[in-house]
């Protein structure tokens, strides 16, 4: 169905270095292959070449030969190959052209001149196929994330096309959703005969539906078994494969479940060995009254009481966070939120799209007004604290850390970083140096990858040496190295004693990194309590090895393989 | 209920029972028209007021409904700046009640005929709120008609050889209020950084950034609409497409003449004919450069029943106050020298409640429902 014979692409000048080199590959029909590799490896690049756009959209040059259902792309422009390829790019927002979800789902199908009765006989089938009928006649603006990937996505079925192309498809998304997305993805494939070519960051979610899988730079196609056993992005499962040697290489949780049996055995009677970090630990030593409420027996403690004992207990909290409520027009975006950080505590807040996290997060650094309760952040009111003096005591990465990146050189941005936190000329460069060994101070925030730039934005606020660190979705776009390298460098500082405040969607990561965690459910906090029982607690975001190794309490890999 | 009366009662408002964008904008052009008729502030204050009644009782929840404050909101502030202007620049208006006087800033020997300050006079602050009022409505008509017709839907009733024009125009609107969100949002952003929010030069430092974001957007915007087959065509021969241009040209030329002339009041005898001539030739052009296109229609908006009465309702109002500038022009356009208190004339004011037909034929919005 997809040819790649010989094709290399190069963007600027044509003697540079390539960005794709050299790869042949041949995808059959109705095959789910899933693209993996690090960040820069050229994902976006090889589905960019299927559907067109690269190079009639994006410039550069390709050399070699790729045909789409017979058709080639050189001779064909992206408007041709509309009713072979659909294509999801990674911000859905970016794809819609109309401003409904039915005449989205049909803007397509315009386009290629489809016989009316066709098109609205295809949008019934399609809003159901994808839980959209509720939906259909909705402006797209006021949809979840969840909601608007799966219009994006349907928008492109609708024309039947013979090859789906996404670009990270879920990562944008709260477990549940992604779940959803994957279902339909596995739908089209065994029901329609579809091709479907993604890439993804998350292999835990997605490797078990993958017929195939494409690694890259190395170009080498297999299935997904024989590639996990040597590839050196893998998800946990994997990892916790490799470590006990079990063959086959299990890729679902199910798998590993059943060979998982002597390893448990052997793990008997052992214990997670707990994490340094002097203030969590400290928080534990000096509260057991907080922790045993907060876990309320099961995991899910509802804590909407205070106890008198609390202001003795918190009087040397980071974050302070009381019946706090914010309202946006009619819709209460919090209601009553509980909230203590600890220095040199790390916590992670979850929940679905639309939860209310980043709005937290918002209030905790005065960008969001509280409407009603109280927040106080090292004993400061956020949003009546002038910004100079308030990012010495908290920093916070938005989604987007582009937003926070104005200058157009690395070294001017740490300059300027500099005078604004009043810190030493260099206090920023070194960060910045620590965290991206090798990246020149000429280098344009533009052109750094996600990874790179999220590194960038972390040294900015770190800058002011705060004591409070905020992160809202840090592991958007970033391949298990670069998640890796924030994981050492935030539990650097966790052991520092800063206190650290994550929103993310990424149970592994809160796995690794959380001390506590605290779950949101439209706007008001329904569990809070240390992470190995309020993950291990809900399936929906317990970590892979939880799940493999349930009922013993263990989170993630490095720390099973501590223990043995 | 008997069954014709719940055949006639208003239905809930669907997909397929949807009223034609055009027929909304007709009626909301006929109370434009109908005001830019009539200088008295109680005929105006009605037509307004029809109109936010229609609005009220029929306008959605969708983003694009919102917009009918902004539109009232616009149209008091034209009418503070028409009396402002009056005040200060001063007004061709002779009066007798003096209210104030300005300082008057001496001018130099070519500025004759400028005046700034003086005398100002309660028959030119009259004069200036009655002219101000009439602007007003005419924008109070024309947000109605946003407010109750969704602008892409319009779009759909486009001929298919405007199309792409009109998808790429559509797009471009939607950039403004994206834009507004990216100020937005990195200005807060700018608090992060130990940077004030507020002032000037956070507006001009975060200038670029929102310039480059925008500019990203809209390329990636455009990927997406290539891939999805935006801009296939078929294949015409090269005299059909110039035929097709000189015609549309020529025709919508001749539409705006026209208009012009029966817009203007003076020109009622030549308008009528050049729009009449105009729209023929424009309609040809287009029907013709629909053979390039190789679209097809998702369920376009019927042109039923219900379409033709809201049309029809502000058509009639207009032929009606343009026929009442015949027999009662004294009563639409009080004076101001010397000053009378206006008065509501009857039959003109009765022919402006004809455009409340809307609220009661059009289908009801869901949101409205009383629950």
């Amino acid at each position: 169905m997809i040819r790649f014979e010989n094709v290399s692409v190069t963007y600027g000048d044509p003697g540079g270095a390539p960005t794709l080199r050299d790869v042949d590959l041949t995808v059959p029909e109705g095959e789910l292959v899933l693209l993996v590799g690090p960040s820069g490896v050229g994902k976006s690049t090889l589905l960019g070449a299927v559907s067109g756009l690269v190079p009639h959209f994006t410039g550069g040059t390709l050399k070699g030969r790729v045909t789409v259902a017979g058709r080639d792309t050189r001779t064909h422009k992206p408007r041709e190959l509309a009713d072979v390829v659909g294509t999801v790019g990674q911000d859905p927002r970016a794809h819609f052209v109309t401003d409904t979800v039915e005449d989205e789902l049909a803007y397509g199908m315009e386009s290629l001149g489809l016989a009316p009765a066709v098109m609205r006989r295809r949008v019934e089938e399609t809003l159901d196929l994808l839980g959209l009928a509720e939906l259909r006649d909705r402006p797209i603006a006021t949809l979840s994330g969840g909601q608007q990937q799966r219009v994006a996505i349907g928008s492109v079925l609708t024309p039947h096309p013979k090859v789906l192309v996404l670009d990270e498809p879920t990562s944008a998304l709260d477990p549940a959703a992604a779940e959803d997305v994957l279902a339909v993805l596995q739908r089209l494939v065994h029901d329609l005969g579809t091709t479907v070519l993604m890439a993804e960051h998350r292999l835990e979610r997605v490797v078990q539906y993958a017929d195939q899988v494409l690694l890259l730079p190395e170009g080498v196609m297999g299935p997904p078994t024989d590639i996990m056993a040597m590839s050196p992005v893998h998800p946990p499962v994997v990892a916790l494969g490799r470590l006990a040697g079990w063959t086959p290489l299990p890729l679902t949780v199910r798998d590993a479940r059943r060979g998982a049996g002597p390893l448990r055995e052997r793990l008997t009677g052992l214990r997670p060995e707990p994490r340094p970090s002097n203030g969590g630990r400290a928080g534990n030593a000096a509260s057991p009254a907080f922790e045993a409420r907060g876990s309320g027996g099961g995991a899910a403690g509802f804590r909407f009481w205070r106890r008198p004992t609390r202001e003795a207990l918190l009087s040397d909290a980071l974050v302070d966070v009381r019946a706090l409520g914010v309202r946006r027009g009619r819709v209460e975006a919090l209601r009553r939120v509980e909230l203590t950080v600890r220095p040199g505590e790390t916590v992670a807040l979850m929940g679905r799209n639309g939860a209310g996290k980043s709005t937290l997060l918002g209030s905790l650094v005065g960008m969001v007004e509280p409407t009603s309760g109280s927040v106080l952040v090292s004993g400061r009111v956020p949003h009546r604290t002038d910004p100079r003096e308030l990012i010495r005591q908290v920093a916070l990465v938005p989604q987007e850390p582009r937003d926070l990146l104005y200058a157009d050189t690395v070294a001017a941005e740490c300059a300027a970083a500099d005078t604004d936190a009043g810190a030493a000329p260099g206090t920023c460069r070194a960060v910045v140096s620590e965290l991206l060994p090798g990246v020149a101070d000429d280098t344009h925030p533009r052109d750094l990858s996600e990874g790179q730039r999220l590194a960038l934005a972390l040294a900015v606020v770190l800058t002011g040496r705060p004591p409070l660190l905020l992160l809202d979705e840090p592991t958007r776009g970033l391949d298990y190295a670069a998640k890796t390298r924030l994981v050492a460098h935030l539990r650097g500082l966790a052991a520092e004693g800063h206190g650290i405040v994550l929103a993310t969607h990424d149970v592994e990561l809160a796995a690794e990194l959380a001390h506590r965690v605290v779950i949101l459910a439209s706007g008001e906090v329904v569990a809070d309590g240390p992470t190995a029982e309020v993950v291990v607690s809900s399936p929906a975001f317990s970590p892979q090895v939880a799940k493999i190794l349930a009922p013993q309490p263990w989170l993630t890999v490095e720390q099973v393989r501590e223990a043995l | 209920m008997s069954p014709a009366p719940r055949m006639i009662r208003a239905p809930e408002a669907n997909r397929s029972n949807a009223l034609h964008a055009g027929a909304w904008w007709l009626w909301a052009l006929g109370l434009a028209v109908a005001a830019s008729r009539t200088t008295d502030p109680l005929l105006l204050g009605l037509i307004v007021g029809v109109a936010g009644y229609v609005v009220a009782a029929r306008r959605t929840d969708a983003p694009w409904a919102r917009s009918y404050g902004a539109f009232v909101k616009l149209g008091l502030f034209v009418v503070f700046l028409r009396v402002v202007f009056s005040v200060v620049l001063g007004s061709s208006v002779p009066g007798t009640h003096e209210l104030f006087t300005l300082p008057e800033v001496p001018l130099p020997e070519w500025a004759q005929g400028v005046r700034i300050g003086g005398r100002v006079t309660a028959e030119q602050i009259v004069f200036a709120v009655y002219d101000g009022a009439k602007l007003a409505t005419l924008l109070i008509c024309v947000g109605a008609a946003n407010a109750l017709a969704n602008p892409a839907r319009l779009l759909k009733s486009l001929p298919g050889a405007l199309y792409e024009v009109g998808v790429a125009v559509v797009v471009a609107m939607t950039f403004a209020p994206n834009m507004v969100a990216d100020v937005v949002r990195l200005r807060t952003a700018r608090r992060l950084r130990g940077r004030p929010t507020g002032g000037v030069r956070a507006v001009l430092q975060i200038g670029l950034p929102v310039l480059e974001g925008a500019l990203e957007r809209s390329i990636a915007v455009a990927a997406s609409m290539d891939a999805r087959g935006y801009g296939r065509t078929a294949s015409v021969p090269s005299a059909v497409r110039r035929t097709t241009d000189v015609l549309t040209l020529g025709g919508l030329l001749g539409v705006c003449a026209g208009s012009y002339g029966l817009l203007a009041a003076e020109g009622a005898g030549y308008g009528l004919p050049l729009v009449a001539g105009g729209l023929a030739a424009a309609v040809a052009g287009l029907r013709l450069g629909g053979r390039r296109a190789v679209r097809s229609r998702y369920r376009p908006d019927r042109w039923g029943a219900r379409a033709w009465l809201v049309a029809g309702s502000g058509v009639a109002v207009a032929a009606l106050m343009v026929w009442a500038n015949a027999y009662a022009y004294e009563a639409l356009h009080p004076g101001v020298v010397p000053l009378v208190a206006p008065e509501l004339p009857l039959w003109p004011a009765l022919s402006v409640l004809v455009g409340l037909v809307p609220a009661f034929v059009a289908p009801v919005p869901e949101e409205s429902r009383v629950p």
